[in-house]
């Protein structure tokens, strides 16, 4: 037979048809829904007639719109197109009999959080969401990418996705990362590496032995971004840590059937001798913690590293470069660590788990945030805040000066009422700093939950490890 | 869905790389329930001052692109977010055709499925079109898309690539769900035999 890569696999084992043209029907396992992106599909299928095909195959939770203040349980902090959306989730939800969790129930969260955490993301499987970032959910070894409207309504009526297939793309990390070095340093070391256009047309699969020494939540932080780079999908293959975070979870197989599905998953993983169409090595121990400094996820560098110049690209990114540097307020030259911020939001479904938190508190314990710092905690899910409070994490954020906030999307894109305001400067652990992104002219500096920490407290963009120094 | 077979207008030039679906349509656009009605918030940000007048040098409140059915663009058009409020934003506006050297690949399918032909060109004929297109609205582009070409002001001829599943959903105005309910045997078999293979899933 011959030599196989993961994505083969798991394409190969969801072809329902295949055209003469190559044009392939994929069946589709998982099927998770927000608000924002669902209303038209649910819509058309009541235009025409149609059913959910698989509505104990999907999954509705509301993420993007809700407020994360402790009062959002009063509806009048929603504005009333925010609270039609959620309305309307609601109402399809019930009359279309899919899975759902409600702003009120402890299990809500970011779609992304939520689908790992109840099970219902398993190794082998193929994941879609109305949203970019299904790419998280790679990370279990699963094919998982974000679909346009069209594209729900067509899952939701017959649990397939038209689909060509895309090249195959091996991202290795070697060696281990150095201290105060996480994963969201590779996954942005890496997006710098190819730039956003660099993964267009490609599934990544991430390995080596940084990724390797990755817990799932480090993982999902990787694959997360992959969009960022341009690739349809991330993949990393499932070993003994994705069985260990999957065992036991509400929609996790149990018994002897848990034993038939692990069988089948350590089938998963890239042959020997697999075709590449393209490959990059990164040496673990190269990567420094980085930052952003630009209006695109690709304008990064490490901490240490100065704010570039327009001179120093070439082609189209000159102007864009220019452009950004204007929208930044940034000069070049200027080190990046002399960057002074007014807002740290910790959370997103890149950077919103127990580990993200568990990094920023170690770095904030005992310590404050700078004064005149606007600072939150978003927890990616109800669960993971409640778990973050069992820790003793919550206190430490409040100590520091944080706001301690319910579970959603947040600042990540600032569709509900956590914004930045018009040159707002703020250390995001989200995953895009778009112009606007986190509110008009709005400034993010993208970054790991510990170099967040570590800005809140000096005020201005910082190296992790000099804080880290301190306390060994 | 529209269908598109050959299209004559004027093409407005965007060269910045990187135009993201935050820039295309921002979020605040994105609590809407239904598909239509975004057209006049198109490129908000870059195309409105707060204070809501409109931004006199943005290409498409320039008068001689304010009819633009087609952009050039720069590199990695539509990165970003799978809103395909992007390409319903570009539909109400009137955008039929994006060109350019690569586009991000949910942003891609969005546009098949809503009756907009994106066309990937190399660098070289990006350039040529991109300066045609900046000769303002006496210059119109005419994509023929069953002849596979996009013609340039003055007559300047050049051959793009097209999916030809998709090719033929845009000519003919197929709908792609009506399709695969055709296939719906091979999908119910699947599902039978994929229980008995991984009945975890």
């Amino acid at each position: 037979m011959t030599a196989r890569t993961l994505y083969d696999k798991i394409w190969d084992d969801h072809m329902v048809d295949q055209a003469e043209d190559g044009t392939c029907l994929l069946y589709i396992d998982r099927h998770l829904v927000h608000e924002v992106t669902s209303p038209q599909a649910f819509e058309g299928l009541r235009m025409t007639g149609r059913k959910v095909r698989a509505p104990q195959k999907t999954i509705a939770v509301p993420d993007h719109n809700v407020p994360t203040t402790l009062d959002r349980a009063n509806a009048a902090t929603m504005t009333e197109d925010s609270r039609i959306q959620v309305e309307a989730l609601d109402k399809n939800a019930k009359d279309f009999g899919i899975n759902y969790y409600p702003v009120s129930d402890v299990r809500q969260g970011i779609v992304h959080i939520v689908g790992p955490e109840q099970g219902w993301t398993l190794p082998g499987m193929t994941v879609v969401c109305g949203d970019s970032h299904t790419a998280t959910h790679g990370a279990f070894g699963a094919l998982a990418h974000g679909i346009g409207t069209s594209e729900v309504e067509h899952v939701l009526a017959t649990q397939t996705l038209i689909q060509r297939k895309a090249k195959n793309f091996k991202v290795e990390i070697t060696g281990s990362l150095r201290p105060g070095v996480t994963a969201k340093d590779i996954t942005l070391s890496v997006i710098g590496a190819t730039g956003t256009a660099g993964g267009t047309g490609y599934v990544i699969e991430y390995c080596g032995q940084a990724i390797r020494e990755l817990s799932m939540e480090g993982r999902m932080t990787v694959c997360n971004m992959a969009i960022e780079g341009g690739a349809r999908a991330g993949l990393i293959a499932p070993d003994e840590k994705t069985y260990a975070y999957c065992m036991g979870r509400p929609h996790a197989p149990k018994g002897a059937a848990w034993e038939a599905a692990v069988a089948n998953w350590k089938t998963l993983f890239s042959d020997e001798g697999a075709h590449w169409d393209k490959v990059i090595t990164l040496k673990g121990e190269d990567i420094a913690p980085v930052v952003t400094w630009g209006t695109s996820p690709e304008d990064v560098l490490p901490i240490t590293g100065k704010v570039p110049s327009p001179s120093d690209f070439t082609g189209g990114k000159v102007e864009a470069v220019q452009r950004a540097l204007d929208y930044m307020g940034l000069t070049p030259g200027q080190k990046l660590s002399d960057i002074k911020i007014d807002t740290v939001f910790i959370g997103s479904c890149t950077n919103g788990r127990i580990e993200d938190l568990r990094a920023a508190a170690a770095i904030l314990k005992g310590k404050k945030k700078k004064d005149g710092i606007r600072a939150m905690v978003v927890p990616g899910s109800g669960l993971v805040r409640a778990q973050a409070e069992e820790e003793g994490l919550a206190q430490i954020f409040i100590d520091a000066g944080f706001e301690w906030r319910l579970a959603g999307c947040s600042m990540c894109l600032a569709m509900n009422p956590d914004q930045l305001a018009p040159g707002e400067r703020c250390a995001a652990t989200s995953n895009r700093n778009f112009e606007g992104r986190q509110g008009r002219g709005g400034r993010t500096h993208l970054l790991s939950p510990a170099m967040a920490a570590a800005a809140a407290i000096t005020g201005h963009l910082t190296d992790v490890r000099d804080l880290m120094t301190a306390t060994v | 869905m529209d269908k598109f077979t050959k299209l004559t207008g004027i093409a407005a030039p965007m060269p910045l790389v990187n135009i993201d679906t935050d820039m295309i349509i921002p979020k605040q656009f994105l609590k809407t329930i239904k598909r239509s009605g975004l057209g006049v918030n198109l490129f908000d940000e870059m195309r409105y001052n707060l204070d809501g007048s409109e931004i006199a040098d943005f290409v498409l409140n320039q008068p001689a692109y304010r009819q633009s059915q087609i952009i050039v663009a720069g590199e990695n058009f539509g990165c970003g977010s799978s809103r395909e409020h992007a390409p319903w934003a570009l539909l109400d506006f009137g955008i039929r055709c994006v060109i350019s050297t690569s586009f991000a690949d949910i942003f891609y399918n969005n546009c098949f499925k809503n009756g907009i032909l994106p066309i990937v060109m190399p660098q070289d004929v990006v350039d040529v079109l991109m300066e045609d297109a900046k000769k303002g609205a006496n210059a119109r582009q005419t994509i023929d898309l069953e002849a596979q070409t996009v013609t340039t002001s003055d007559g300047r001829v050049f051959p793009f690539d097209v999916d030809a599943h998709r090719k033929d959903c845009l000519i003919n105005g197929l709908d792609d769900i009506g399709l695969t309910m055709v296939k719906v045997k091979a999908i119910d078999s699947f599902e039978l035999k994929a229980a008995a293979l991984r009945p975890w899933a």
